[in-house]
């Protein structure tokens, strides 16, 4: 039960995106499709699970003065091995990506949760925190690609969304579009959890 | 005293354990990652020059060009394609620095009459919608059978020959000027580009 609790929080409760608004600078960058979207989002919930794992099984090993110094260098280790792999397998989805794989290292998302959870709690919360992270902030990149995509480029996946007579809304793919799109998304979920401005 | 000892030897450890892991990792991948470098490199030559059944990059010529500013040699690749071991076209990548975005690399067909079968941007950072519409169809095909003397390299509107894109001034600028001094460097080797291999 608390398990599940721990897997679920990250879609909506504390999702990364919306509601701790962490991890803002590869949410805006690559979110120009769909596909680019879920790539970093898979991406990213592999480097959080294994970082998680691994720090979550150090905890008692690891000196408190120097827990921030051995997190980096778990996370920088993680994301080198996805950057590496997806060079040699996902070739062209890593060329999208490119220089946004080696900054996952600074997600905050992901040393905030090595902070935050797995550095005291025990293996499978750890397990199911970074995996419902993960899957919240994977979900809320395939939210704001898809929408970008749709309206910006007139397809989604790649699969033309409107007849020949579309016109694309360009800005939806330059970067303010990011910040548009974000920003109604935002004012959304705080008006569906009935949030006040504080 | 004991205190700092613990903090070394933990990460310390850490970092041999990540060191170790690593150069695994980079071995395995390494096959692969050469692997789609290289199909990267023929899915753009195959794309500008005729039909050919040779392997370009591996037929190929490098002409060193001048020293850069680290002291290293700047060397121009040249591909060249055969059929029935004659010689069908010459293919070689240009860059330059003069996007509206960064640097465009561009890859370059030729006939061994000197006449250009085809281009292909590799990479560019230009605007989506604008000066990204260097990679349509549209635009490369207007660079098909010009030659460095059948055509004045500029863009319509500086009093060349060749229709720039609306709105992209800039990055069909660049693209015609890198293209030119590729091929006055091909006009100016032409001797030993198709001569006898190296």
């Amino acid at each position: 039960m608390a398990i599940a609790r721990e897997f679920t929080k990250g879609f909506w409760r504390e999702n990364p995106i919306f509601r701790l608004v962490l991890g803002m600078c590869p949410t805006l960058a690559v979110t120009t499709a769909a596909i680019n979207g879920i790539g970093m989002g898979l991406a990213t919930t592999f480097v959080l699970v294994c970082s998680n794992v691994v720090i979550s099984l150090l905890r008692n090993f690891i000196p408190p003065r120097v827990r921030i110094p051995s997190f980096i260098v778990v996370i920088a280790s993680f994301v080198t091995i996805v950057d590496l792999v997806m060079a040699g397998f996902f070739f062209q989805l890593h060329k999208t990506l490119g220089l946004f794989i080696p900054l996952i290292v600074v997600n905050c998302i992901i040393l905030g949760r090595a902070e935050a959870f797995a550095s005291k709690r025990p293996l499978m919360d750890s397990i199911a925190d970074g995996l419902g992270m993960g899957f919240g902030f994977t979900l809320s990149l395939l939210l704001l690609g898809s929408i970008r995509e749709v309206l910006g480029n007139g397809t989604l996946f790649d699969v033309p969304a409107f007849g020949p007579g579309y016109f694309p809304f360009l800005v939806m793919v330059l970067p303010p579009g990011a910040f548009i799109t974000l920003g109604f998304l935002l004012a959304l979920m705080n008006r569906l959890s009935g949030q006040r401005p504080s | 005293m004991k205190d700092i000892l613990r903090l070394i030897v933990v990460l310390t450890s850490l970092c041999i354990v990540s060191a170790i892991a690593l150069a695994k990792i980079y071995d395995l991948t390494k096959g692969p990652i050469d692997h789609q470098k290289r199909l990267e490199v023929l899915r753009a030559i195959k794309t500008v020059l005729p039909p050919y059944d040779n392997e370009p990059d591996r037929d190929r010529v490098k002409l060193p060009m001048g020293i850069d500013k680290r002291g290293k040699e700047i060397q121009r690749v040249f591909y060249r394609g055969r059929k029935d071991s004659r010689l069908i076209g010459v293919a070689f990548k240009v860059i330059s620095p003069e996007g509206y975005g960064g640097d465009i690399e561009v890859m370059v067909g030729l006939l061994p009459n000197g006449m250009i079968n085809g281009v292909e941007v590799l990479s560019h950072l230009e605007t989506p919608g604008l000066g990204a519409k260097i990679r349509g169809a549209k635009f490369k095909d207007r660079f098909k059978n010009r030659t460095l003397s059948n055509t004045a390299w500029a863009v319509r509107k500086d009093g060349g020959d060749i229709d720039g894109i609306t709105g992209a001034t800039i990055s069909s600028r660049a693209v015609i000027k890198a293209i030119k001094e590729g091929l006055e460097i091909y006009r100016d080797h032409e001797a030993s580009i198709v001569g006898p291999s190296q």
